[in-house]
């Protein structure tokens, strides 16, 4: 039974502003997230440039002064993580390709889905109207402790700190309401003959993560609508001389703020397993182990969030707890990159771009989670916390996350997305122009960090014992770096936009894989498929011997295999 | 939009379950640690300051317990719309969902006089951490309340015309847990001293 | 599109009247002045109201078993949020320390509470 929804070709408004179809509003959120991309990276270009060189003159901005610094690092931490991480990762991949990888026609509530790019977009205007507002945007840093960020008078940003708050409160009804729309499709919505070993790992991953996240947020969403009231109607929720507790809000940010790492982790790594398999025609090695392990790790990441306050003044019994949890959660995680690493083990490896991608993303999240040892440890983090060796190790995780695996899963998809292929040559020089800066950047900030550099200091020069001088040289070659990182964005910007109009036309399966996205049009019609597909097999069927291709597709049915 | 627009995938169940009843249990899951964390919160602070027992001796037991009688008793018309519904009843299990509807009022309407008898006396958002806490909790769970009976209107609305009776049953589902949520409110907030 | 009953309806009239009597032992309990009384008339009613409800009302029984695990599952999300917290905020002074404003708030809570700040 097919719904023939007969009506004119919609207008424009209609088509790209107003639509219900899931992959129109992927779109609609892959664009904004790079738009905020755009924003969140011209604040590190900023700031970085004021550490690199102090005090000078910033081109395309003017001087950085300590009130402006503070919020432009809370705005790229906040912008990065919620308005281009989550919404590229989760609603834009999510929503192109959860309806199309399971067989259906659009997600099970499509009028839901609207309102939840709507909420978001609103999300993001209520953020970027905290730009234009008296005393700029929040200066509290991204993870809020009051009282700083419940006093205007000491954060300096009192409008900015409550528009924040009310854009991060938007953003998580916007992920609430799409993730359980996510979850109900792909449980419900599936192909005849997909059982639950035959879902693709990226959808298990987007559905996990949306698991985590909607169990996490709710006690932040409790916190905030506390801190929004001791923002604006004099309460004390967080206030000691007035029976409330400033650890409170720390605990329920990070209750939600640890959790929230695997929920952008997770998709990344479905992404990097989708492509790993295709371009090794190798099945991803233990399916099920992946997933067990990946339970493992979404449950984990409930019970370890104190390790973000081991200084903070916990219990000193909880951090014992806290520590060894941390250090647990290290194993399945490590696991599933063993895995992949064994999946790739006697594969045929083609490196396109795509798979370079993802082979960085290996690499670079390996070293991200080393470092995390040394943190997740309470006794190395005294001296470690909030210093550049923690931004370093988070970086070594997010950069992967947000920026290495989107791009796979970018250069991946783009053929199904858009029915043209980008353009290789380019596709490689901005991955290394990409790979290579971005290990320069980090890499001298773990040695600052490890000599005591502190975090969120706008001007070590203020601080006698601060300022360490013979450290210069590694504070500026990371910002001179970050700033080839940023030209080379200019060649992905341009292979993205030209090949919209000038690049090779894609076939239906391009990439020959065996999911089945590949099993229709590029891009998919209204519907995605003529004729709705059925499953007979998993979604890693590569290398097999003996025919005329080395891979079968989930909804090829047996009979007509070539003999 | 008519039935007939539903996409394929909403009609799917590879659960079993139908997608409407589904996204239903995963609201009320996200709904549970929404307030249970708001509920942590306040018990923490409570059972650390014991001293609040004095603020808590000034609420209105009366009220809290006649609201706890008005949501039960909203919560029986909502099942009783769905038993109306699961007989294909649409017009009878839209009064039904429509009393539950003014149960809800009821409630607010009460909370309303019960509020202005505690401002009136001086117990404000900012009185101190018990009021905080208080109007905080009671709040968010009557905009739950409100959303509700904005979206009780809207189902009975179809019921009555015999369309998406399946909703019915779902909306009485998110009703119950906002009757839940207010079991333990009322001994939390009214009874504990 | 209608319903396929999945559930037996009880006697709702019943459970509602269960209820309503619960209800009122638990105004009548608070009224008492042994503490035990009070906390298991309030909460014992409560958990008791509540698993009805559950029951009766939303036929969580009847329901596939992930869904009512799924729910004891964010319920045990919160647990843990409570107990890993609470050593934090409940406490007022440790080994080492004390919360000195938590201390000097026992008069100033109780006296804020009577003043329209």
């Amino acid at each position: 039974m097919s719904t023939e929804v007969q009506h004119a070709e919609p207008g424009f408004f209609r088509k790209y502003l107003w639509s219900t179809d899931h992959k129109i509003i992927a779109m609609q959120y892959l664009f904004t997230g790079m738009a905020m991309a755009l924003i969140g990276g011209y604040f590190a270009y900023v700031f970085r440039m004021q550490l690199g060189f102090p005090n000078q003159h910033v081109p395309g901005y003017g001087i950085v002064t300590p009130g402006k610094y503070n919020a432009l690092v809370t705005m790229h931490g906040s912008i990065m993580i919620f308005w281009v991480a989550m919404p590229v990762l989760i609603a834009a991949f999510g929503n192109f390709l959860i309806p199309l990888m399971v067989g259906c026609d659009d997600m099970a509530f499509p009028r839901i889905n609207r309102l939840s790019y709507q909420i978001f977009l609103l999300s993001a205007l209520v953020l970027l109207s905290s730009f234009l507002v008296k005393g700029g945007p929040f200066g509290g840093a991204w993870t809020a402790y009051p009282p700083l960020s419940a006093s205007g008078a000491y954060n300096l940003t009192p409008i900015g700190a409550t528009l924040w708050l009310l854009a991060v409160a938007l953003e998580f009804v916007a992920f609430l309401l799409g993730g359980i729309n996510f979850t109900v499709t792909a449980m419900n919505s599936r192909a005849p003959g997909m059982k639950m070993y035959d879902i693709p790992i990226l959808i298990w991953m987007i559905i996990l993560a949306n698991i985590v996240f909607m169990a996490s947020a709710g006690p932040l969403i409790a916190g905030a609508v506390m801190l929004l009231f001791d923002q604006t109607m004099s309460t004390g929720f967080y206030d000691p001389t007035r029976g409330g507790d400033p650890l409170l809000w720390q605990h329920l940010f990070w209750f939600f703020g640890h959790p929230e790492v695997y929920v952008v982790l997770l998709p990344a790594m479905g992404i990097v397993a989708e492509i790993i398999a295709v371009f090794a025609r190798k099945k991803i090695f233990g399916y099920k182990t992946v997933l067990y392990t990946t339970w493992a790790v979404g449950f984990l990441s409930f019970v370890v969030w104190a390790h973000h306050q081991f200084v903070a003044g916990i219990d000193p019994r909880m951090a014992n707890i806290f520590s060894i949890t941390t250090l647990m959660i290290s194993i399945p995680v490590t696991e599933m990159v063993f895995l992949y690493i064994a999946t790739l083990y006697g594969g045929s490896i083609h490196l396109d771009t795509p798979m370079l991608w993802a082979l960085a993303f290996i690499a670079e999240f390996m070293i991200g989670g080393v470092t995390g040892i040394f943190l997740g440890s309470s006794g190395t983090d005294i001296y470690l916390h909030d210093t550049y060796f923690l931004i370093a190790h988070f970086h070594y995780t997010f950069v992967p996350i947000a920026i290495i695996a989107v791009f796979a899963g970018l250069t991946f998809w783009y053929p199904k997305m858009f029915g043209r292929m980008l353009n290789e040559t380019l596709g490689k020089i901005h991955f290394w122009g990409t790979v290579i800066p971005f290990n320069v950047i980090f890499i001298p900030l773990f040695i600052t960090g490890i000599a005591g550099d502190q975090r969120r200091i706008y001007n070590y020069a203020q601080f006698a014992e601060q300022s360490r001088p013979w450290l210069q040289h590694l504070r500026t070659t990371s910002t001179i770096a970050l700033l080839f990182m940023l030209a080379f964005q200019l060649v992905f910007l341009f292979n993205f936009f030209w090949s919209l109009r000038h690049g090779k036309t894609a076939g239906a399966n391009p990439w020959r894989s065996t999911t089945l996205e590949w099993a229709t049009l590029s891009p998919p019609p209204h519907g995605n498929f003529a004729e709705m597909p059925t499953v007979y097999r998993g979604p890693y069927e590569y290398g097999l011997a003996g025919r005329a291709d080395d891979f079968l597709p989930q909804n090829v049915p047996d009979r007509a295999v070539g003999d | 939009m008519s039935a007939s627009a539903k996409p394929i995938s909403n009609t799917r169940s590879v659960t079993g379950i139908p997608t409407a009843r589904l996204i239903t249990w995963w609201v009320i899951a996200s709904e549970i640690v929404i307030f249970g964390g708001l509920l942590a919160s306040y018990i923490m602070h409570r059972i650390a300051h014991p001293e609040w027992a004095e603020s808590a001796s000034h609420t209105l037991t009366w009220a809290g317990a006649l609201n706890t009688f008005v949501l039960l008793t909203s919560s029986l018309f909502a099942v009783l719309a769905h038993k109306a519904a699961d007989a294909h009843d649409g017009p009878k299990a839209a009064k039904l969902l429509r009393l539950t509807a003014l149960g809800g009022l009821i409630f607010l309407c009460i909370k309303g006089y019960e509020w202005t008898l505690d401002i009136r006396e001086g117990f404000v958002l900012s009185s101190g951490g018990f009021w905080s806490f208080y109007y905080t909790l009671a709040g968010l769970h009557g905009l739950h309340v409100l959303a509700g009976m904005i979206i009780l209107l809207i189902v009975a609305a179809d019921a009555a015309k015999n369309q998406e009776l399946q909703r019915v049953e779902c909306i009485g589902l998110y009703w119950h847990f906002v009757d839940i949520v207010w079991i333990f409110l009322f001994p939390l907030l009214y009874i504990a001293r | 599109m209608t319903t396929e009953a999945h559930v037996q309806h009880p006697n709702y009239v019943k459970v509602w009247a269960i209820l309503v009597a619960l209800l009122i032992v638990s105004v009548l309990g608070s009224m008492s002045h042994i503490r035990e009384v009070v906390l298991i008339a309030a909460f014992g009613v409560a958990l008791v109201k509540a698993y009805m409800v559950a029951k009766n009302f939303m036929h969580v029984n009847v329901e596939k078993r992930w869904v009512p695990y799924l729910l004891i599952m964010c319920l045990l999300f919160v647990a843990i949020l409570f107990a890993g917290v609470a050593p934090d905020v409940m406490k007022h002074s440790g080994l080492h320390w004390t919360k000195n404003p938590a201390d000097q708030s026992v008069p100033s809570a109780a006296g804020a509470a009577t003043k329209n700040e």
